[in-house]
């Protein structure tokens, strides 16, 4: 299935927006993405392994964290996004 | 659907019912909306990107009371999306700058300006006299400030966010509805997530995103249509597509779940990892100044110059250095000579400063860091060097 990369982390597929991956839940998906590109690991999970708080996956139009997390099955026609927090503007407080 | 509770009757004069026309006309807005909107008052946090089509098109609409929150002044990089602020305004206070075209495009608008950042002190008596608060700052300290300050007063607060050539977009803090943090319950730590000023945004996006927040928060005014509570907005400037996401109420959500935690506002500069004043990266490495490193250089110094921006940057400007994106280097370290003295440079100083870091935990222990980037260059050596 299709895995849609966000701007921000597709300096670590090589600026790949999407990338295929065959597998039949989200936690063999992001095993497979993050063995294919090893610099997303650090971005998708914290030191216990855990996906980053900052960072939702959705399958189709819906989050995992309301399926099943990481046992979320896939089918092959899915479409899988990453979504994570975004803000432009800087840290200082001024308007962007 | 969320009505905004308008406090007093509003009537309209025959100027404005002739300025409204196109609205009056129209059943979904019509005399009954129109009033709506004339006793509407709704606070944007800041007067940039976002901020402009959003203000502009609320006063154009007839939103009878705008508040507007910024202490920034105008900069000229701030004209290529910042469209309510004009060359003449460069150096003056945004807000001042935004009243006068608010004005100027509808006299029947109440501007209120205040010219303070957005605290944990100020939030909740700020917005006392409004109803909607749309977000314009896109920054995490700002996000959740907005959000829990709006959660605890139940003000709806619609939100959006760009960089580069997408967008999000969606409505929170509604009653029943999903929240900021039900979404993302923690930020980002600092430095992993680029922003605009590092990463760059197409001029028009905030314009896109802007008008977004613009058209929520009249729906939610009018309350008709569908809003954007319960969903996320994703947008994709550059492949032009609009997609959807489902969001949910969190019942664990620590601000508006059934047992929240977040009782009052809290500290969010601390909640997004951000030291209070100012405590740079650049300042625990070895830096060289603009003028020492141009009199080296003069006097025949042997000194090889690293350059750690991206290979678009070099092509606006350069000093001839070697080319390395800081993202690159820990695998091309092997390009360098860890016996000759290295001058690193970036725009600003700062991503020099993390590869003067990396360098020297590798062993590279004659490299400094060029301080103020090439920016300080321009300013202290070479004026013919255009600043970005």
């Amino acid at each position: 299935m299709k895995v849609l990369i966000p701007t921000p982390l597709r300096q670590y597929t090589g600026k790949q927006a999407s990338v295929e991956v065959s597998a039949h839940t989200v936690g063999e998906m992001l095993s497979d993405l993050t063995s294919q590109f090893p610099d997303l690991r650090q971005q998708l999970f914290s030191d216990d392994g855990k996906l980053r708080r900052f960072v939702n996956v959705y399958v189709n139009d819906e989050d995992i964290r309301y399926l099943e997390n990481g046992n979320t099955p896939l089918k092959e026609s899915d479409t899988v996004s990453i979504v994570p927090s975004v803000a432009g503007g800087e840290d200082n407080g001024r308007s962007q | 659907m969320v009505a905004v509770n308008s406090p007093l009757a509003t009537t309209l004069s025959n100027d404005e019912v002739l300025r409204y026309s196109r609205h009056l006309i129209m059943p979904e807005v019509g005399m009954a909306g129109q009033q709506k909107l004339k006793a509407a008052r709704v606070l944007c946090i800041g007067a940039g990107g976002l901020g402009s089509p959003l203000a502009l098109y609320l006063a154009a609409a007839g939103v009878g009371t705008l508040g507007l929150v910024d202490f920034d002044v105008v900069d000229l990089t701030n004209l290529q999306r910042q469209i309510i602020h004009t060359v003449e305004d460069v150096g003056r206070p945004k807000l001042d700058s935004a009243h006068e075209k608010l004005t100027a495009i509808n006299p029947f608008v109440n501007v209120r300006k205040f010219e303070t950042k957005l605290t944990s002190g100020n939030a909740l008596d700020l917005f006392r006299d409004f109803d909607i608060i749309a977000d314009g700052t896109d920054n995490f300290p700002t996000r959740y400030l907005v959000n829990d300050a709006c959660v605890l007063s139940g003000k709806p607060n619609v939100y959006a966010s760009i960089f580069r050539f997408e967008g999000q977009a969606s409505v929170f803090a509604t009653e029943g509805g999903p929240c900021y943090r039900c979404l993302y319950p923690e930020p980002p730590p600092p430095g992993l997530v680029p922003s605009c000023a590092e990463g760059g945004v197409l001029g028009i996006l905030p314009g896109l995103l802007g008008v977004i927040q613009a058209t929520e928060v009249i729906k939610l005014i009018l309350g008709s249509g569908e809003s954007l509570i319960g969903r996320l907005l994703l947008v994709d400037a550059l492949g032009m597509r609009f997609r959807e996401l489902k969001l949910r109420k969190n019942p664990e959500c620590p601000v508006c779940g059934v047992n929240p935690t977040v009782r009052e506002l809290i500290d969010y500069n601390q909640f997004c990892g951000i030291r209070g004043e100012e405590a740079p990266v650049t300042a625990s490495v070895p830096e060289i100044q603009p003028v020492e490193l141009k009199a080296r250089l003069d006097r025949g110094d042997n000194i090889f110059i690293l350059d750690v921006r991206e290979p678009h940057e070099y092509q606006i400007c350069n000093l001839g250095g070697h080319l390395i994106p800081l993202g690159d280097l820990p695998a091309r370290m092997n390009e360098l000579d860890s016996s000759r003295e290295i001058v690193a440079h970036c725009r600003s100083g700062v991503r020099s400063a993390k590869a003067v870091t990396l360098l020297r935990q590798a062993g590279f222990a004659k490299v400094k860091n060029l301080a103020g980037g090439i920016l300080a260059w321009a300013d202290k050596v070479d004026p013919t060097v255009p600043k970005y």
